[in-house]
C-alpha cells in the first residue's frame, strides 16, 4: 500500500494541504476529489517523493520514506510514478517522443528500444509521432508519451494528476483503458485525481474527497 | 544596431586580415618618424619612437580580443560551475557558495583584479586569471537561478521520478537549457573583460610595456598628449570604444530577442 498520513505541506505561511491523509491499495483505482487549489496536486507530488512534506508520513509497501526527491532511494521513487495534468511541461522540449518515453530505461542503465516500440504501440503513437518534438505534436499526443513513459518501469503505483484534462473524449477514453489494462496486468494501486466526479464514479473503485472530514478520518 | 554589425565586422576583419599582411617588429622604433600627424603614409600618425598608430591599435585590438575572450570563457566556467553546483545541490552547499559569492562581490574587483595580477609577472596568462577570478560571481547568480528554476520544472521532476540520478539530470536536462544563458553571459562580459585587460595594462601591470596593447598605448600616449600628439592616444581609446559599444550592443540585442519577456519589462 502507499500509505500517506498527516501530511501538511506550506508554501512559506500559505498552508496547502492541512494533516491529509490517504491510502492507495494495489490494484484498486482510488479516485481523489476536491475542488481547484484544495491541494490535490500537492499531495500527488508528495506522494510521488517529489515534495517533502512539512510533516507527516509516507510509507510505500511498508517501507518508510525518509529522504525525497533525488535523495530518495532509486529503487523506491521509481515504485510511484507521476502523470501531470500538463504534459508540456512535464516533457523536456528538446526530446523527441521515443527520447521521452526511453528516459526512464536509459536513466536505469536499461535501454530497450522494443519496450519502446511496445509502449508507444499501446500508447496510440505511431512510428512517425515518435520522431516528434513536443512543439510538432498535439497534447493528446504528447499526454499519451507521458503516459507511456510512466508505464516504462511497471510502477507499483501510478498517480494520474488530471491526467485528462484538456483532452478530447476519445483520447481521454484511451488513456484510461490504457491505465486500467495495466492496473489488471500489474496489480498496480492507480490514484486518479480530478474535479470531473463523472469521470471518477466511472473510473474509481472508490473516490475520496480532499475536502471531506470523513474521509480523512480514516486513511 | 547596423552601425554596430559594421563595425565588429570592420574591426574584426581588420583583426583577422592586417597582422599576417603587415608583421610589426614590436620592438622596432624609427625615431625619424617619431611625432608625425596622421598622412597618406601612417593614417593615425606615429607615437613618440615613430611606430605606426594604426599598425599597433590593429595588434592591442588583437590581444584585446583574445584575452577578453578567453577571460570571460573562464570566469563563465568558474561561475557556471558553482552556480550549478549551488543551484543543484541547494540546502547548505547552495547558503555556502551563495556567501562566498557575496564575500567575492563585495570586494572592489578591480582593486582584488590589481593584486592578483600583481602576483605574476605582466602576461597576458595574468590578465586572465586576474578578470577570471574577479568575474565569475555574475555567471554563478545567472546559472543558479536557472536551474532553481529549471529542478521544479515537472519534466525535471518526471526524469528524477524516473530515476536519473543528479549528474544525469545536470548533464541531459540542466546544462542544455543553461547553454544559450552562459553564451550571452560571456558574450556580455567580453567588453567588460576587454577594459578590464587595457585598464591593467594602462596601469602598467598587464602585457609587458613593449608590446602592442591598447593600455600600454594609451600610456605612452599621456606623455605625447603634453607636445599636442593627441593622435597617439585617442585612436586606441576610440579602438577600445568602438568594439566593445558594438558586442555590447549586439549582444543586448540578441538577449532581447531571445527572451522577449526581458524585452516588455524594460518597455515598462
Amino acid at each position: 500500500m502507499l500509505e500517506a498520513s498527516g501530511i501538511t505541506v506550506r508554501y512559506g505561511r500559505q498552508v496547502a494541504l492541512d494533516d491529509a491523509s490517504l491510502t492507495i491499495e494495489p490494484g484498486v483505482v482510488t479516485g481523489l476529489a476536491g475542488p481547484s487549489g484544495c491541494g490535490k496536486s500537492t499531495l500527488a507530488r508528495v506522494l510521488a517523493l517529489m515534495l517533502r512534506p512539512r510533516s507527516g508520513t509516507l510509507t510505500v509497501d511498508g517501507d518508510p520514506v525518509l529522504r525525497w526527491r533525488q535523495r530518495a532511494p532509486r529503487e523506491l521513487r521509481t515504485r510511484v510514478a507521476l502523470i501531470y495534468q500538463q504534459p508540456r511541461l512535464a516533457v523536456d522540449p528538446r526530446l523527441t517522443l521515443a527520447d521521452v518515453i526511453r528516459e526512464p530505461l536509459t536513466a536505469n542503465g536499461r535501454p530497450d528500444d522494443g519496450r519502446v516500440a511496445e509502449l508507444a504501440g499501446e500508447a496510440g503513437l505511431t512510428g512517425d509521432l515518435l520522431t516528434r518534438r513536443p512543439h510538432e505534436v498535439s497534447d493528446g499526443q504528447l499526454q499519451r508519451a507521458c503516459v507511456a513513459r510512466a508505464l516504462t518501469l511497471e510502477p507499483r503505483y501510478l498517480i494520474c494528476d488530471e491526467m485528462t484534462t484538456m483532452l478530447d473524449a476519445s483520447t481521454q477514453a484511451h488513456l484510461v483503458r490504457l491505465v486500467n489494462a495495466y492496473r489488471e496486468r500489474t496489480g498496480a494501486g492507480v490514484l486518479a485525481i480530478s474535479h470531473d466526479t463523472i469521470l471518477l464514479n466511472r473510473w474509481a473503485d472508490k473516490t475520496v474527497d480532499l475536502f471531506d472530514p470523513a474521509d480523512q478520518k480514516q486513511p | 544596431m547596423r552601425i554596430a554589425t559594421w563595425t565588429l565586422a570592420v574591426l574584426a576583419l581588420a583583426v583577422l586580415v592586417l597582422p599576417p599582411i603587415v608583421q610589426l617588429d614590436q620592438s622596432l622604433v624609427d625615431l625619424r618618424s617619431a611625432g608625425q600627424p596622421p598622412s597618406f603614409a601612417h593614417p593615425f600618425g606615429t607615437d613618440e619612437v615613430g611606430r605606426d598608430v594604426l599598425l599597433r591599435s590593429v595588434y592591442g585590438l588583437r590581444v584585446s580580443f583574445l584575452v577578453g575572450l578567453v577571460a570571460a570563457l573562464v570566469s563563465m566556467v568558474i561561475g557556471g560551475a558553482i552556480g550549478l553546483a549551488a543551484g543543484s545541490l541547494g540546502g547548505l552547499p547552495d547558503r555556502l557558495l551563495m556567501r562566498v559569492v557575496d564575500g567575492f562581490n563585495a570586494l572592489p574587483h578591480l582593486l582584488f583584479g590589481i593584486f592578483i595580477v600583481a602576483l605574476f609577472a605582466p602576461s597576458a596568462a595574468a590578465v586572465v586569471v586576474s578578470v577570471g577570478v574577479t568575474h565569475w560571481t555574475t555567471a554563478a547568480r545567472i546559472v543558479r537561478s536557472e536551474v532553481l528554476s529549471l529542478r521544479t520544472r515537472p519534466f525535471v521532476e518526471a526524469a528524477v521520478s524516473g530515476g536519473a540520478g543528479r549528474m544525469r539530470v545536470v548533464r541531459r536536462h540542466l546544462l542544455p537549457h543553461l547553454l544559450p544563458h552562459l553564451v550571452l553571459a560571456t558574450v556580455l562580459m567580453v567588453p567588460h573583460a576587454i577594459w578590464h585587460e587595457t585598464a591593467l595594462s594602462f596601469l602598467g601591470l598587464g602585457l609587458p610595456p613593449h608590446l602592442a596593447s591598447l593600455g600600454n598605448m594609451i600610456n605612452d600616449g599621456q606623455r605625447s598628449l603634453l607636445t599636442g600628439d593627441w593622435w597617439s592616444s585617442l585612436v586606441p581609446g576610440l579602438f577600445i570604444l568602438a568594439p566593445t559599444l558594438a558586442i555590447s550592443v549586439l549582444a543586448q540585442r540578441w538577449r532581447d530577442r531571445s527572451s522577449p519577456r526581458w524585452r516588455s519589462e524594460l518597455e515598462l
